[in-house]
């Protein structure tokens, strides 16, 4: 169990980091970087939405993983590890999508598109939102762990077909933005928020497990030794 | 697994009223679908695949949080697991029948859109083998979501919840290829979304029996 962590302070010097590099990589994005040149200012929200989108992806990844690693070792301290990964996955997919919605009205004329990569963002952040309900409503703590990370990986392994069928229906979101495809001036503030968000999100997982699993053990732990002799 | 699949039927059949209630919220839901498009006879047509497969994944929702209803009764799960047999052949027998029984709904239901919307058509066997492959489709995640959530407070909540995002791309590849098949299909398109809906078959059903055995232990 994490009650006793290794690093107490780690988190909170990673979000501080994490609040620094954003601070910092935003201020390049909206005031030193140039515009672009078809979208111009509008295009700067692009400083925060693609490191959204890569965070966003890492979180789920984790999900996945701890949910994988659970039903492999039975381990709780992993049920705790899926609980914050779904959990800032779902913040950081709902941001995600209210971001795309912003840029998507000027420069698409909509909020929203059926597109491959905005359905297929829906419908996982509809899946994690779903598990998380899951989880309220089962009392039990072993048999929560054990069907969430089920669904979890249920869910990940959807994704993909997801994401290939909405293709075959049609598209318009532009290609995966990296280093490599845009100027070597929007560069800095790119990777300085993609770093940003990353030391945050590891940050708020790092304490939203910690409190998961203090929560686990109070659950899991026999009942106190008053109690046990009136059952008796 | 014969026995499992028996044992399904046998439920089924003491509950038939139930299937025959299906049914008819099936039917009725198709009919409401029409007044969300007025009586404009081309744009029904047009959409009567995707009402098709709405009414069927609505009744589903119905059939598949009832499936493990008797299980739960009188803890006969327990009992059952107790048996010299793998809890995967449970699971398989329990998907197969929940299978036939959607697919039942959904020819039962092709008989009502074909009325309402005037949306025939005389490629029967390949709607045929849509209906079967979306049933499949629906079933093999829906029973193992019915078996988890039968375990969890306020299952008619979740499992639709759980399900609906889960079964997207079946949902677009039945309601694209039902639609081609009505509409006719020029560039032979449907092919690949039968091909789509295989694919996902395959995958569910094999992931889901892998992980039922997690989801009924104790």
């Amino acid at each position: 169990m994490a009650t006793d962590p290794k690093f107490p302070k780690l988190p909170h010097f990673l979000m501080a980091l994490g609040v620094v590099c954003l601070l910092v990589g935003s201020y390049l994005g909206l005031f030193v970087a140039p515009p672009e040149h078809y979208m111009g200012e509008v295009q700067r929200i692009m400083y925060v939405h693609v490191p959204t989108a890569w965070n966003w992806m890492l979180a789920v990844l984790f999900a996945f993983g701890s949910a994988v690693a659970f039903l492999l070792t039975s381990n709780f301290k992993w049920d705790a590890r899926v609980e914050a990964g779904l959990e800032v996955s779902s913040l950081l997919g709902f941001l995600l999508c209210c971001q795309g919605a912003i840029w998507a009205k000027p420069t698409w004329g909509v909020w929203w598109d059926w597109d491959p990569r905005l359905t297929s963002t829906a419908v996982l952040l509809c899946s994690s939102a779903g598990i998380l309900a899951l989880r309220r409503f089962i009392d039990d703590p072993a048999k929560r762990a054990v069907l969430s990370s089920v669904a979890t990986v249920i869910a990940a392994v959807d994704l993909p077909i997801v994401y290939f069928s909405v293709r075959w229906w049609n598209s318009l979101h532009q290609m995966q933005s990296s280093p490599q495809t845009v100027s070597s001036s929007f560069h800095l503030p790119l990777r300085l928020n993609a770093f940003g968000i990353l030391f945050l999100m590891s940050g708020f997982i790092a304490l939203r497990a910690r409190i998961a699993a203090q929560r686990l053990e109070g659950e899991l732990a026999p009942p106190p030794q008053e109690m046990v002799g009136e059952l008796a | 697994m014969i026995a499992a699949l028996r044992k399904e039927f046998l439920l089924q059949w003491r509950t038939r009223t139930q299937a025959v209630a299906v049914f008819v919220f099936g039917a009725t839901s198709l009919l409401l679908f029409s007044f969300a498009i007025g009586p404009n006879s081309a744009a029904l047509r047009q959409h009567a695949a995707g009402f098709l497969w709405l009414g069927l994944l609505l009744s589903s929702t119905l059939t598949l949080s009832e499936s493990f209803h008797s299980e739960m009764e009188n803890r006969a799960l327990e009992g059952l697991l107790l048996l010299p047999a793998s809890p995967r052949v449970l699971y398989y027998g329990k998907a197969l029948a929940n299978t036939i029984q959607l697919m039942t709904l959904g020819v039962a239901l092709v008989p009502v859109m074909v009325v309402l919307y005037d949306a025939g058509t005389t490629r029967i066997p390949t709607l045929f083998l849509i209906i079967i492959l979306g049933s499949a489709g629906i079933s093999a995640p829906g029973t193992l979501y019915s078996a988890m959530t039968s375990q969890a407070r306020s299952k008619q909540t979740l499992l639709p919840l759980l399900l609906f995002p889960l079964i997207v791309p079946v949902l677009l590849a039945s309601v694209k290829a039902t639609s081609l098949a009505i509409l006719g299909d020029p560039m032979g398109e449907g092919r690949s979304w039968m091909a789509l809906l295989i694919a996902f078959n395959g995958i569910y059903w094999a992931l889901c029996g892998l992980l039922f055995d997690r989801v009924v232990e104790d």
